[in-house]
């Protein structure tokens, strides 16, 4: 490396007397930025022998800099310490190829979702569209209306079993309810769906498809995660508010209502708001249980009904001719979908910060 | 720890009725968990028995359920496989910076950026992995065609729309990316102070100080972490349904446009428009997925609760 030699003085200036007592020798903080600077400028030249471009700059200035001060540092501090400079680089870098995904993948949604996202689009259906124009009214509104469903059915359940969790449950079923709670996390979305399907088709024939086929299914995504969540958080409310209010004389039902359930109250929310975040960008469940239809229907209990992924997801793949506008529209939903997962996402923070528990913890 | 212990039930003998409704109803909610889990496996199997016991040649493509499972389950395995190799490493040393090398003030946000990555909608990185990584990996799949032919896996032709079974073993990895991560910061945070303290005392640097004293530590937490994401990229359905180009049987060449289709996707692209017993292979198929991920998520818990037990800090 032709950047080796702006180090020389100082590796040689604290070489000069070997003293009874070693010094620690390191390199200066100028030297390991010109060694990168100088990666860089490299790593330009290299990408423009190949048409120039800033991410080879930076992947080549990267790799050749980390190179320059492994070899540099090796030589100056030591191998122990060289390796050291190197595992702090490539675990910089590791979070840094993390980002890549992330900013590429917003950036692609905002540039190709933004054409669409007028007022149109979320005013009229797809009901008699052909090419230009059209939108997800009727999709936006069977999200809102599954995810009410889910939410129904799963908050009183995963709520009832998180208190059965902490405050009641004993032996081998508390600990085979928290272990299939666990299992049942991890299963794939695609199977709830078909089990929404198996239990419906059983009593409906196998062509049935209706908006609580979809919120049974999310349901059974759903619940385990609002337990996981609030169980976490009863298991914060001190155990001396529970043994203050027994002393009191009230009993155990009431002091869970009144006491318990209160004092977690932020944790709750929270965590039943990223659990609804997390079934409302669901698609699979709902392919194989509601169907899709180009009108609005707002009765969950007859007939098809579209929500937002599932009409992203047929706007991109059956975008019609021509084609551009269906994809249009399938960018757009997805762009809406993102902001109302992020918007979530800021409501959970917004609540545990403002009902942060009042306990000693 | 104390909470099952302490309270010595209500303090008076005679049971409310308050009380009995309350306690009926929350044991009954735990009990409609294990039966709805339960659930789900008799009504799949319900369902898949006629394509298990059907005549072979009224099945979707006229031969055995076998051969018709067989070819998903492996595409299944090699793009989870594919997504776990990326994303373990990656995971890995992220959850290091985030706890270990970041400056203190920014680690947090930094864990919640990488935790926005597991909020958005597998949809959505359908679309993602369709419009923008598949065309990029496009010049990739070239040149490893053309220099890295020899390899089985990179044998070409390459895809020239980049629908390969790489690129969906990637956007799988990005998937699975924050569920590893998460796990692994949780675990690495909890290392004892007393040993990292000691191992920088005894003159070790920061990567000798987490080789020796965090690691080790983590460690099953790691696999348990690796096992979960395995899980969830297994079932993972609609970015491979999208980014997948799926016409081929078992190969294990990653690049060319003739794929394996994963067990999920399958069941998301062909379910909408089947019916009879197509139907019952689907959801046949959908049991067989049911029964892997099971299998890998206990095994999981087990793994992270193993090391939940042996640790004494908590």
């Amino acid at each position: 490396m032709s950047t080796e030699t702006t180090l020389a003085p100082s590796g040689t200036g604290g070489n000069g007397s070997p003293g009874p007592v070693r010094t620690h020798r390191r390199l200066p903080r100028y030297g390991v930025a010109a060694l990168y600077l100088g990666g860089v400028v490299v790593g330009a030249l290299l990408s423009a022998l190949t048409g120039f471009s800033i991410a080879l700059t930076v992947v080549y200035g990267v790799v050749l800099g980390t190179l320059a001060v492994y070899l540099v540092a090796r030589r100056v501090e030591g191998r122990r310490k060289a390796t050291d400079r190197l595992v702090t680089t490539v675990v910089t870098s590791a979070f840094g190829i993390a980002m890549v995904p992330l900013v590429s993948l917003v950036y692609t949604v905002l540039d190709n979702g933004l054409g669409r996202l007028d007022s149109a689009f979320f005013n009229s259906s797809m009901l008699g569209i052909v090419g230009e124009g059209g939108g997800a009214y009727h999709a936006i509104l069977g999200t809102v209306i599954i995810t009410a469903l889910t939410a129904a059915i799963s908050v009183p359940i995963g709520l009832l079993t998180a208190i059965y969790l902490v405050e009641y449950g004993t032996g081998r079923l508390k600990k085979a309810i928290t272990f299939l709670v666990d299992v049942m996390t991890g299963i794939p979305s695609i199977v709830a769906g078909l089990f929404a399907f198996a239990l419906f088709a059983l009593f409906f024939g196998p062509g049935i498809r209706l908006g609580i086929m979809g919120a049974v299914a999310l349901a059974v995504l759903m619940t385990p995660v609002v337990v996981r969540s609030s169980e976490e958080v009863l298991k914060l409310v001190p155990n001396e508010l529970r043994e203050a209010s027994y002393a009191l004389g009230v009993p155990k039902w009431r002091t869970i209502l009144k006491i318990v359930i209160p004092t977690a109250i932020g944790g709750l929310g929270t965590g039943i708001t990223l659990a609804v975040a997390r079934v409302i960008g669901e698609t699979a469940p709902l392919l194989v249980t509601t169907g899709f239809v180009n009108g609005t229907n707002l009765d969950p209990f007859s007939g098809r009904m579209t929500t937002l992924p599932t009409f992203s997801f047929y706007q991109l793949t059956q975008p019609g001719f021509p084609p551009e506008f269906g994809i249009d529209r399938a960018w757009t939903a997805a762009l809406v979908l993102i902001i109302l997962v992020m918007a979530l996402n800021v409501v959970a923070r917004l609540i545990s910060r403002i009902f942060a528990p009042k306990t000693g913890r | 720890m104390t909470t099952t212990s302490a309270p010595p039930g209500p303090p008076r003998p005679t049971r409310r009725l308050g009380d009995r409704v309350f306690a009926g109803s929350a044991t009954g909610a735990g009990i409609l968990i294990l039966l709805v889990l339960a659930g789900v496996a008799v009504f799949l199997v319900t369902e898949a028995w006629p394509a298990l016991t059907a005549n072979s040649a009224d099945l979707p493509n006229g031969k055995s359920l076998a051969s018709y499972v067989a070819p998903l389950v492996f595409g299944t395995l090699v793009a989870a496989v594919i997504a776990l190799l990326v994303a373990t490493p990656l995971a890995v040393a992220i959850a290091l910076y985030i706890t270990y090398y970041a400056p203190r003030r920014l680690a947090a946000t930094m864990g919640y950026v990488i935790d926005l990555l597991a909020a958005i909608p597998s949809v959505v990185y359908g679309f993602w992995g369709i419009a923008a990584l598949a065309p990029a990996m496009v010049p990739f799949y070239g040149w490893a065609a053309e220099h890295l032919g020899f390899i089985p896996l990179f044998a070409g032709p390459a895809s020239t729309t980049g629908k390969t079974m790489l690129t969906a073993g990637l956007v799988l990895a990005v998937m699975i990316l924050p569920i590893i991560s998460a796990i692994s910061r949780e675990v690495f945070g909890q290392a004892p102070a007393l040993h990292r303290e000691a191992a920088l005392a005894l003159g070790a640097t920061r990567w000798e100080m987490i080789r020796m004293a965090v690691l080790p530590y983590g460690k099953s937490g790691v696999i348990g972490g690796a096992m979960l994401g395995l899980g969830r990229a297994l079932g993972e359905t609609l970015a491979v349904a999208i980014v997948l180009s799926a016409s081929g049987g078992i190969t294990f060449n990653l690049i060319s446009s003739s794929n394996p289709s994963t067990i999920a996707a399958n069941i998301a692209l062909n379910f909408p428009e089947s019916s009879g017993l197509a139907v019952n292979t689907l959801i046949a198929s959908g049991l067989a997925l049911f029964l892997i991920t099971l299998v890998v998520n206990v095994f999981a818990r087990w793994v992270v609760t193993r090391r939940a037990e042996f640790s004494g800090a908590n």
